[in-house]
Protein backbone atom coordinates (compact mmCIF):
# COMPACT_ATOMS: atom_id res chain seq x y z
CA UNK A 1 0.00 0.00 0.00
CA UNK A 2 1.18 3.48 -0.79
CA UNK A 3 1.47 5.78 2.17
CA UNK A 4 -0.36 9.09 1.91
CA UNK A 5 1.83 11.99 0.86
CA UNK A 6 1.56 15.22 2.82
CA UNK A 7 -0.16 17.97 0.85
CA UNK A 8 2.56 20.62 0.53
CA UNK A 9 5.00 18.25 -1.12
CA UNK A 10 2.67 16.05 -3.08
CA UNK A 11 4.27 13.75 -5.57
CA UNK A 12 1.28 12.84 -7.65
CA UNK A 13 1.15 10.14 -10.29
CA UNK A 14 -0.09 11.76 -13.46
CA UNK A 15 -2.80 9.17 -13.92
CA UNK A 16 -4.28 9.93 -10.50
CA UNK A 17 -4.16 13.62 -11.22
CA UNK A 18 -5.87 13.33 -14.62
CA UNK A 19 -8.42 11.04 -13.07
CA UNK A 20 -9.48 13.94 -10.89
CA UNK A 21 -8.99 17.09 -12.91
CA UNK A 22 -10.58 15.65 -16.04
CA UNK A 23 -13.16 13.22 -14.79
CA UNK A 24 -14.42 15.10 -11.76
CA UNK A 25 -14.85 18.67 -10.69
CA UNK A 26 -17.81 20.85 -11.19
CA UNK A 27 -19.62 20.54 -14.49
CA UNK A 28 -20.94 23.89 -15.57
CA UNK A 29 -23.31 24.39 -18.44
CA UNK A 30 -21.76 27.74 -19.34
CA UNK A 31 -21.55 29.29 -22.74
CA UNK A 32 -17.96 28.65 -23.71
CA UNK A 33 -17.92 25.16 -22.40
CA UNK A 34 -15.11 23.76 -24.46
CA UNK A 35 -14.28 20.26 -23.44
CA UNK A 36 -15.83 20.57 -20.03
CA UNK A 37 -19.28 19.53 -21.08
CA UNK A 38 -17.99 18.08 -24.31
CA UNK A 39 -17.50 14.61 -22.94
CA UNK A 40 -16.54 13.17 -26.28
CA UNK A 41 -13.58 15.45 -26.63
CA UNK A 42 -12.18 14.38 -23.28
CA UNK A 43 -12.74 10.75 -24.04
CA UNK A 44 -11.02 10.95 -27.39
CA UNK A 45 -8.05 12.63 -25.85
CA UNK A 46 -7.72 10.19 -23.03
CA UNK A 47 -7.96 7.31 -25.43
CA UNK A 48 -5.17 8.69 -27.54
CA UNK A 49 -3.09 9.27 -24.41
CA UNK A 50 -3.52 5.86 -22.84
CA UNK A 51 -0.33 4.39 -24.22
CA UNK A 52 1.91 7.26 -23.24
CA UNK A 53 0.35 7.63 -19.80
CA UNK A 54 0.67 3.93 -19.23
CA UNK A 55 4.37 4.00 -20.13
CA UNK A 56 4.89 6.96 -17.85
CA UNK A 57 3.02 5.28 -15.02
CA UNK A 58 5.18 2.18 -15.24
CA UNK A 59 8.36 4.24 -15.13
CA UNK A 60 7.06 5.97 -12.04
CA UNK A 61 6.18 2.70 -10.35
CA UNK A 62 9.56 1.20 -11.03
CA UNK A 63 11.28 4.08 -9.29
CA UNK A 64 11.49 3.62 -5.53
CA UNK A 65 9.65 6.43 -3.81
CA UNK B 1 -5.54 40.62 -32.18
CA UNK B 2 -4.91 38.23 -29.35
CA UNK B 3 -8.02 37.04 -27.60
CA UNK B 4 -8.13 36.03 -23.97
CA UNK B 5 -10.46 34.10 -21.73
CA UNK B 6 -10.90 33.62 -17.99
CA UNK B 7 -9.85 30.18 -16.83
CA UNK B 8 -11.60 29.15 -13.62
CA UNK B 9 -9.75 27.17 -10.93
CA UNK B 10 -12.12 27.14 -8.00
CA UNK B 11 -14.92 28.93 -6.23
CA UNK B 12 -14.72 29.85 -2.55
CA UNK B 13 -16.53 32.16 -0.17
CA UNK B 14 -13.74 34.59 0.36
CA UNK B 15 -10.23 34.46 -0.94
CA UNK B 16 -7.50 36.48 0.71
CA UNK B 17 -5.54 38.34 -1.99
CA UNK B 18 -2.31 37.39 -0.18
CA UNK B 19 -3.13 33.76 -0.75
CA UNK B 20 -3.11 34.29 -4.51
CA UNK B 21 0.15 36.26 -4.49
CA UNK B 22 2.89 34.25 -6.09
CA UNK B 23 0.57 31.59 -7.49
CA UNK B 24 1.10 30.81 -11.15
CA UNK B 25 -1.63 29.42 -13.36
CA UNK B 26 -1.84 27.14 -16.37
CA UNK B 27 -0.59 29.82 -18.78
CA UNK B 28 2.09 31.05 -16.38
CA UNK B 29 -0.28 33.87 -15.51
CA UNK B 30 -0.94 35.44 -12.13
CA UNK B 31 -4.25 34.43 -10.63
CA UNK B 32 -6.88 36.73 -9.15
CA UNK B 33 -10.34 36.53 -7.72
CA UNK B 34 -13.63 37.60 -9.24
CA UNK B 35 -16.39 38.43 -6.74
CA UNK B 36 -20.11 37.90 -7.02
CA UNK B 37 -22.91 37.28 -4.56
CA UNK B 38 -20.64 36.68 -1.57
CA UNK B 39 -18.52 34.23 -3.52
CA UNK B 40 -15.10 34.44 -5.13
CA UNK B 41 -13.97 32.63 -8.24
CA UNK B 42 -10.23 32.12 -8.59
CA UNK B 43 -9.40 32.81 -12.22
CA UNK B 44 -6.50 33.51 -14.54
CA UNK B 45 -6.34 35.18 -17.94
CA UNK B 46 -5.33 32.71 -20.64
CA UNK B 47 -4.77 33.25 -24.37
CA UNK B 48 -7.42 31.55 -26.47
CA UNK B 49 -4.74 30.77 -29.03
CA UNK B 50 -3.61 28.10 -26.57
CA UNK B 51 -6.73 27.54 -24.47
CA UNK B 52 -9.57 28.17 -26.90
CA UNK B 53 -11.72 25.35 -28.17
CA UNK B 54 -9.76 24.62 -31.35
CA UNK B 55 -6.42 24.82 -29.54
CA UNK B 56 -7.67 22.58 -26.74
CA UNK B 57 -8.71 19.89 -29.17
CA UNK B 58 -5.13 19.80 -30.36
CA UNK B 59 -3.39 20.39 -27.03
CA UNK B 60 -5.34 17.82 -25.02
CA UNK B 61 -3.76 15.21 -27.27
CA UNK B 62 -0.30 16.30 -26.20
CA UNK B 63 0.64 14.50 -23.02
CA UNK B 64 3.38 16.92 -22.00
CA UNK B 65 1.05 19.87 -22.46
CA UNK B 66 -1.76 18.15 -20.61
CA UNK B 67 0.51 17.07 -17.75
CA UNK B 68 1.87 20.59 -17.31
CA UNK B 69 -1.58 22.17 -17.39
CA UNK B 70 -3.07 19.54 -15.07
CA UNK B 71 -0.30 20.07 -12.50
CA UNK B 72 -0.51 23.85 -12.72
CA UNK B 73 -4.29 23.74 -12.38
CA UNK B 74 -4.16 21.38 -9.42
CA UNK B 75 -1.43 23.42 -7.73
CA UNK B 76 -3.63 26.52 -7.74
CA UNK B 77 -6.74 24.58 -6.67
CA UNK B 78 -4.82 22.82 -3.88
CA UNK B 79 -3.25 26.06 -2.63
CA UNK B 80 -6.70 27.63 -2.33
CA UNK B 81 -8.42 24.53 -0.96
CA UNK B 82 -5.73 24.10 1.67
CA UNK B 83 -6.64 27.48 3.15
CA UNK B 84 -10.38 27.90 2.62
CA UNK B 85 -13.21 25.60 1.57
CA UNK B 86 -13.17 25.62 -2.23
CA UNK B 87 -15.14 23.99 -5.03
CA UNK B 88 -12.57 22.70 -7.54
CA UNK B 89 -13.28 23.13 -11.25
CA UNK B 90 -12.58 20.62 -13.91
CA UNK B 91 -9.78 21.38 -16.38
CA UNK B 92 -10.66 23.67 -19.30
CA UNK B 93 -13.43 25.76 -17.80
CA UNK B 94 -12.90 28.97 -19.74
CA UNK B 95 -15.24 31.97 -19.90
CA UNK B 96 -15.05 34.89 -22.32
CA UNK B 97 -14.37 37.39 -19.55
CA UNK B 98 -14.70 38.09 -15.84
CA UNK B 99 -18.23 39.44 -16.27
CA UNK B 100 -19.37 36.01 -17.40
CA UNK B 101 -17.65 34.46 -14.38
CA UNK B 102 -19.40 36.90 -12.06
CA UNK B 103 -22.67 36.00 -13.75
CA UNK B 104 -21.99 32.35 -13.10
CA UNK B 105 -21.46 33.12 -9.40
CA UNK B 106 -24.78 34.96 -9.29
CA UNK B 107 -26.86 32.37 -11.10
CA UNK B 108 -25.34 29.35 -9.36
CA UNK B 109 -24.78 30.93 -5.93
CA UNK B 110 -27.03 28.58 -3.99
CA UNK B 111 -25.48 25.54 -5.61
CA UNK B 112 -21.95 26.73 -4.78
CA UNK B 113 -22.92 27.63 -1.22
CA UNK B 114 -24.47 24.24 -0.69
CA UNK B 115 -21.37 22.49 -2.02
CA UNK B 116 -19.04 24.68 0.05
CA UNK B 117 -20.98 23.77 3.20
CA UNK B 118 -20.71 20.10 2.35
CA UNK B 119 -16.95 20.08 1.75
CA UNK B 120 -15.85 22.54 4.46
CA UNK B 121 -13.27 20.98 6.80
CA UNK B 122 -13.13 17.86 4.67
CA UNK B 123 -10.77 16.52 2.05
CA UNK B 124 -10.99 13.87 -0.59
CA UNK B 125 -9.08 10.60 -0.47
CA UNK B 126 -8.80 8.21 -3.37
CA UNK B 127 -8.70 4.45 -2.93
CA UNK B 128 -7.91 2.18 -5.83
CA UNK B 129 -8.39 -1.56 -5.43
CA UNK B 130 -6.40 -3.85 -7.69
CA UNK B 131 -7.28 -7.50 -8.00
CA UNK B 132 -4.19 -9.67 -7.65
CA UNK B 133 -4.94 -12.50 -10.07
CA UNK B 134 -1.85 -14.45 -8.98
CA UNK B 135 -3.29 -14.78 -5.51
CA UNK B 136 -6.66 -16.05 -6.63
CA UNK B 137 -6.88 -19.76 -6.01
CA UNK B 138 -7.10 -21.62 -9.30
CA UNK B 139 -9.91 -24.16 -9.47
CA UNK B 140 -8.91 -27.82 -9.35
CA UNK B 141 -9.10 -29.33 -12.84
CA UNK B 142 -12.00 -31.75 -13.12
CA UNK B 143 -10.86 -35.35 -12.92
CA UNK B 144 -10.92 -36.89 -16.39
CA UNK B 145 -13.85 -39.22 -16.81
CA UNK B 146 -12.22 -42.53 -17.59
CA UNK B 147 -13.36 -44.61 -20.47
CA UNK B 148 -16.22 -42.36 -21.49
CA UNK B 149 -16.26 -39.52 -23.98
CA UNK B 150 -13.24 -38.74 -26.10
CA UNK B 151 -11.11 -35.71 -26.84
CA UNK B 152 -14.05 -33.62 -28.07
CA UNK B 153 -15.90 -33.90 -24.78
CA UNK B 154 -12.71 -33.17 -22.82
CA UNK B 155 -12.22 -30.02 -24.89
CA UNK B 156 -15.76 -28.84 -24.24
CA UNK B 157 -15.34 -29.55 -20.53
CA UNK B 158 -12.13 -27.55 -20.43
CA UNK B 159 -13.75 -24.62 -22.24
CA UNK B 160 -16.64 -24.71 -19.81
CA UNK B 161 -14.28 -24.69 -16.83
CA UNK B 162 -12.41 -21.70 -18.27
CA UNK B 163 -15.63 -19.83 -18.83
CA UNK B 164 -16.88 -20.65 -15.34
CA UNK B 165 -13.57 -19.53 -13.86
CA UNK B 166 -13.79 -16.21 -15.70
CA UNK B 167 -17.34 -15.65 -14.49
CA UNK B 168 -16.37 -16.64 -10.96
CA UNK B 169 -13.46 -14.18 -10.91
CA UNK B 170 -15.72 -11.44 -12.24
CA UNK B 171 -18.26 -12.09 -9.55
CA UNK B 172 -15.59 -12.24 -6.87
CA UNK B 173 -14.20 -8.91 -8.10
CA UNK B 174 -17.63 -7.32 -8.06
CA UNK B 175 -18.38 -8.55 -4.54
CA UNK B 176 -14.99 -7.47 -3.24
CA UNK B 177 -15.38 -4.02 -4.78
CA UNK B 178 -18.86 -3.61 -3.26
CA UNK B 179 -17.72 -4.80 0.17
CA UNK B 180 -14.62 -2.59 0.21
CA UNK B 181 -16.51 0.45 -0.99
CA UNK B 182 -19.19 -0.03 1.66
CA UNK B 183 -16.57 -0.45 4.39
CA UNK B 184 -14.71 2.69 3.29
CA UNK B 185 -17.90 4.71 2.81
CA UNK B 186 -18.85 3.87 6.40
CA UNK B 187 -15.77 5.84 7.50
CA UNK B 188 -16.45 8.81 5.23
CA UNK B 189 -18.95 11.66 5.11
CA UNK B 190 -19.64 10.99 1.45
CA UNK B 191 -18.40 8.49 -1.12
CA UNK B 192 -18.31 8.15 -4.89
CA UNK B 193 -17.37 5.36 -7.19
CA UNK B 194 -15.52 6.73 -10.19
CA UNK B 195 -14.98 4.64 -13.26
CA UNK B 196 -11.97 2.32 -12.87
CA UNK B 197 -9.04 3.17 -15.13
CA UNK B 198 -9.05 1.71 -18.61
CA UNK B 199 -7.53 -1.81 -18.78
CA UNK B 200 -4.79 -0.39 -21.02
CA UNK B 201 -3.49 1.53 -18.01
CA UNK B 202 -3.36 -1.51 -15.77
CA UNK B 203 -1.18 -4.55 -15.47
CA UNK B 204 -3.38 -7.32 -17.00
CA UNK B 205 -2.77 -9.40 -13.89
CA UNK B 206 -3.88 -6.59 -11.63
CA UNK B 207 -7.09 -5.09 -13.02
CA UNK B 208 -8.59 -2.16 -11.14
CA UNK B 209 -11.86 -3.23 -9.57
CA UNK B 210 -12.61 -0.13 -7.53
CA UNK B 211 -11.80 3.54 -8.04
CA UNK B 212 -13.40 5.15 -5.03
CA UNK B 213 -13.39 8.72 -3.75
CA UNK B 214 -14.11 9.44 -0.11
CA UNK B 215 -14.86 12.73 1.55
CA UNK B 216 -13.33 12.62 5.01
CA UNK B 217 -13.27 15.17 7.82
CA UNK B 218 -9.72 16.47 8.28
CA UNK B 219 -9.59 15.24 11.88
CA UNK B 220 -10.57 11.71 10.75
CA UNK B 221 -7.96 11.48 8.00
CA UNK B 222 -5.52 9.36 10.01
CA UNK B 223 -8.29 6.95 11.06
CA UNK B 224 -9.41 6.64 7.45
CA UNK B 225 -5.88 5.83 6.30
CA UNK B 226 -5.70 3.20 9.06
CA UNK B 227 -8.97 1.68 7.83
CA UNK B 228 -7.55 1.42 4.32
CA UNK B 229 -4.42 -0.19 5.69
CA UNK B 230 -6.45 -2.67 7.73
CA UNK B 231 -8.69 -3.64 4.80
CA UNK B 232 -5.60 -4.06 2.65
CA UNK B 233 -4.15 -6.50 5.18
CA UNK B 234 -7.38 -8.46 5.49
CA UNK B 235 -7.99 -9.07 1.79
CA UNK B 236 -5.00 -10.81 0.33
CA UNK B 237 -6.35 -11.07 -3.22
CA UNK B 238 -6.84 -7.33 -3.44
CA UNK B 239 -4.29 -4.57 -3.11
CA UNK B 240 -5.47 -1.15 -1.95
CA UNK B 241 -3.75 2.09 -2.86
CA UNK B 242 -4.50 5.31 -1.07
CA UNK B 243 -3.98 8.76 -2.61
CA UNK B 244 -4.63 12.13 -1.11
CA UNK B 245 -5.50 14.39 0.45
CA UNK B 246 -7.08 15.95 -2.64
CA UNK B 247 -9.21 19.02 -3.04
CA UNK B 248 -12.79 17.71 -3.22
CA UNK B 249 -12.74 17.18 -7.00
CA UNK B 250 -15.15 14.24 -6.89
CA UNK B 251 -17.61 16.01 -4.62
CA UNK B 252 -17.94 19.28 -6.50
CA UNK B 253 -21.17 18.36 -8.20
CA UNK B 254 -24.50 18.66 -6.44
CA UNK B 255 -26.66 15.93 -7.82
CA UNK B 256 -28.07 15.65 -11.31
CA UNK B 257 -24.60 15.48 -12.80
CA UNK B 258 -22.94 12.24 -13.87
Amino acid sequence: MTAPVPAPDRHIALVDLLDRVLASGVVISGELRLSIADVDLVHVSLHALLTSVSTLERTTLERPR
Amino acid sequence: MTEYGSWVYAVAREVDAHLLDGLTGVAGETVRSVAGKGLSAVVGTVPLAEFGEQALRRNLEDLDWLAGVARAHDAVVAAVALTVPAVPFRLTTVYYDDDRVAELLRTDASRFTETLDRIAGRTEWGVRALLDRDRLREPQPAAPATGSAGAGAAYLRRRRTERDTGARIEQFAREQADTLHAALAAHAVDARRNRPHAPALADPNRPMILNGAYLVAERDAAAFAETVHELDRRTEEVELRLTGPWPAYSFATTGGEP
